[in-house]
């Protein structure tokens, strides 16, 4: 198929921490580029953060029958110390990974309160180096993964070979960007794969099957499911068309799926949970926790509660 | 997807009795003998099967007309004109590209449909739109020596709406409808494209939601009431910048979460593909009829083409013709706001860096961060710190030249046109007149220059108060 570059599969490496040895997912035809990446992948620099993978961290979870509960927050909002005290919390309450969202100007996935972080986030100053500098104090103190969720142009404008290194650096293990469908993401996953950052794709409800297939296929750490047809933002409830979609995904891979989008409550991650996920993530609930507080210890305090409060609704 | 049966309408001595309104037709002009052909089509093709996969056999076979030895593919079957383009948007909306795309393919050769859009263009919309010899305006660029160039404008701003904007949105109309869309949403900037979009609605039963930056529904104002009045919802946008770029990312978020009922009406070259195709295609018709004019009136073609660029769709919509003629010069001009060094200004072939916006890889106005940047011009319709995509491979290739004038310079300009000629241009336009004076000079006598006359003044009266002291 023009454009998508097979899953490349290849066995873990010794410094990555991981009780499996075999590849846990089908192989698919290796092309020339796999050859090359493959020698490259077994000498992985030693890494800034001790934690897993995302993938090892989703194969640990289900052994143990359980379902990864993933927050997301906006970097810089209210300001980095806070995002930096955030993650450290978001970490210690349960999450089984983190998604940092980079701040942009012109977020078309997103909903008004994640909007609306980006721009605070923006008008206090924080920028992409100012991320990687707190996420290269934070990391090392973190036991759960961190993958950055941003747009395209960000990426390009360090252009992406130095931002995959960049952030490898700095301990990061995933990376979704939201703008960037399967056919235009040849070099996002090249450089990707070369700097051990597993790069997540997304599948949406108006993804026709076979085309989610494919999305599956290529997708590295877990598939990212869009629970509804829209951007971010808290629903009141879940879209019921997201059950059959589950099934319908977890039939066609057997990669992990977390759902996203809307998800904002207890009764949420549990229903979600009961359906079939192996993760949810949750983000406007938390950006809007931090956004709202009226301090920043009010947020960091509220954002602890709501974490557990999650937490014990999964598996 | 070749041609059937060709009819050679009229002859090289171009006795061309039939109007041509609509590129869209499938008219093509040989290269060398400049002979218009009516390519006839089968029947309509119905066994087109949605493909669920990114298929790219229908849009590669329809990709490999646009081949030109030099110029390549504009666009190849990914969307791309060179490395712009492309399709960078949310998973969500990726089926509904395709979808549109399938269908526009499909209504090329849908000869019911071309005839349902020529009449539309021909009796509604009030094509085909007059290429005026400017006399007043070609004596004023006369040099001492009595030579010159002789200066022509493409009346653009006599269209139905008063401007080129109503020919993409008659054209999307009738595609949404054809996929059985009734809800449309449009983004607009100096609300032209919006005021065309409610009027298309408004002449098709269709629900219309128009997205507005909210800085620009104030120095629009005329604009903004029209469009209420032709039934369609202003929606403010107050996020960002609260102009045109915040105005489309709104509405790509509409189009995401309503995406099954919702046809979008993007108005100009620029967003995810097929768009800049597509809306090319439907102002094409621009450059159709300039051509055939041309020859009626002189014997030849043009030998500069002159437009303002703000995503750059008037300017396709003349250039598109004749970017196979090499002996015909293509020139964009921008807005330089308050000039290039100002920082405030929306030039961004001239000051923009590669990059993705609004779906699309193209130049772009961003910071050192990577963040897009508000950009300024007394125009709210050139007020994008993006561009087409077409427009940067066209740059890039150097088949067309870039410029810029200031807001001072433009104000000029549609001082002077309204004297000289009688004619109130919109701001946007006024650019284009505005390079005129650095243009002029270096032209030899005799040559022909058509001036995209993109739109009328009447909504710029209040901004105009505003600044001239008449």
């Amino acid at each position: 198929m023009a454009g998508v570059v097979p899953k490349i599969s290849f066995p873990s490496s010794p410094a990555r921490i991981s009780g499996f040895t075999s590849p846990r997912w089908p192989t698919c035809k290796f092309t020339s580029l796999s050859r090359s990446t493959l020698s490259r992948a077994s000498l992985s620099v030693r890494r800034a953060s001790s934690a897993s993978t995302i993938s090892d961290t989703f194969s640990r979870l289900k052994e143990q029958g359980k379902v990864a509960l993933i927050p997301f927050i906006t970097a810089g909002d209210p300001d980095l110390s806070t995002t930096s005290e955030a993650l450290k919390i978001l970490d210690s309450s349960g999450s089984d990974l983190i998604e940092l969202g980079v701040p942009y100007s012109d977020p078309l996935a997103d909903g008004p309160v994640i909007q609306a972080a980006a721009t605070r986030a923006l008008e206090n100053g924080t920028n992409f180096d100012g991320v990687i500098s707190m996420l290269r104090e934070v990391i090392p103190q973190l036991s759960c993964p961190i993958s950055l969720f941003t747009y395209y142009n960000p990426i390009l404008k360090r252009g992406v070979e130095k931002f995959m290194s960049t952030i490898e650096e700095v301990g990061v293990r995933g990376l979704v960007v939201p703008d960037v469908p399967l056919e235009e993401n040849e070099s996002l996953r090249k450089e990707a794969i070369k700097h051990n950052i597993e790069l997540v794709l997304l599948s949406t409800p108006t993804t026709p099957p076979e085309r989610m297939k494919e999305i599956a296929q290529a997708s590295e750490g877990f598939i990212y499911l869009v629970a509804t047809v829209g951007v971010t933002g808290a629903r009141a409830s879940v879209n019921l068309q997201l059950q059959s979609l589950l099934q319908e995904i977890k039939e066609a891979t057997p990669k992990p799926v977390a759902v996203g989008f809307g998800i904002s409550k207890p009764e949420h991650v549990k229903q979600v949970a009961g359906w079939g996920a192996d993760g949810v993530i949750v983000g406007s609930a938390f950006v809007k926790l931090l956004g709202e507080a009226k301090s920043s210890d009010e947020g960091l305090k509220q954002l602890e509660t709501f974490t557990r409060s999650l937490k014990a609704a999964l598996p | 997807m070749t041609a059937s049966a060709t009819l050679a309408l009229g002859n090289p001595s171009l006795d061309l009795a039939k109007p041509l309104p609509s590129s869209f037709l499938g008219v093509w002009i040989h290269p060398q003998s400049g002979l218009l052909r009516r390519v006839g089509f089968a029947s309509p093709s119905s066994g087109l099967a949605v493909s669920c996969t990114m298929t790219k056999e229908v849009t590669a076979v329809e990709a490999s007309k646009y081949e030109n030895p030099g110029f390549g593919l504009r666009p190849d079957s990914f969307g791309r004109f060179g490395r712009f383009g492309g399709k960078y948007v949310p998973e969500t909306l990726m089926y509904a590209l395709t979808e549109l795309e399938e269908a526009f393919w499909a209504l090329s050769k849908d000869e019911e449909f071309q005839r349902e859009l020529e009449g539309i263009l021909r009796d509604y919309v009030g094509r085909e739109s007059p290429l005026y010899f400017a006399e007043r305006l070609t004596e004023h660029y006369r040099r001492s020596d009595g030579q010159g160039p002789h200066i022509y404008l493409k009346r653009e701003d006599l269209n139905h709406t008063g401007a080129h904007k109503i020919n993409n949105a008659v054209a999307q109309a009738l595609l949404a409808k054809r996929l059985g869309k009734k809800r449309i949403i449009a983004e607009t900037g100096a609300g032209q494209h919006g005021v065309a979009t409610a009027t298309v609605c408004a002449r098709f039963g269709l629900e219309c939601i128009i997205y507005m930056g909210a800085q620009d529904m104030e120095r629009q104002a005329l604009n903004v009431f029209r469009m209420k009045l032709l039934g369609a919802e202003v929606r403010a946008v107050h996020s960002g910048t609260a102009t045109l770029k915040d105005a489309t990312s709104e509405a790509i978020r509409d189009w995401v979460t309503n995406v099954e009922t919702t046809h979008y009406i993007l108005g100009s070259v620029a967003g995810p593909h097929p768009y800049p195709m597509m809306v090319r295609e439907f102002h094409a018709v621009i450059g159709k009829e300039t051509r055939k004019q041309a020859l009626e009136k002189w014997g030849g073609k043009p030998d500069v083409l002159v437009a303002c660029v703000g995503g750059g769709s008037n300017a396709m919509g003349l250039f598109h013709e004749f970017v196979d003629d090499r002996d015909v010069r293509l020139v964009g001009v921008e807005a330089a706001g308050f000039g290039l060094d100002s920082g405030k200004h929306a030039a961004t072939l001239t000051k923009g860096e590669v990059g993705v916006l609004h779906g699309a890889m193209s130049y772009l106005l961003q910071d050192d961060d990577g963040q897009i940047i508000e950009p300024h011009s007394i125009s709210a319709g050139l007020d994008y710190p993006g561009v087409g995509p077409e427009h940067s491979y066209l740059k890039d290739i150097g088949r067309a030249e870039y410029f810029s004038v200031t807001d001072k310079q433009a104000l000029e300009a549609f001082k002077q046109l309204s004297r000289l000629e009688g004619i109130i241009p919109a701001l946007e336009t006024s650019h284009a007149l505005a390079y005129l004076e650095d243009l002029c000079p270096t032209l030899p006598d005799g040559s022909k220059v058509v001036v995209n006359c993109s739109g009328r003044g009447d909504k710029d009266v209040q901004t105009a108060i505003k600044h001239l002291h008449l």
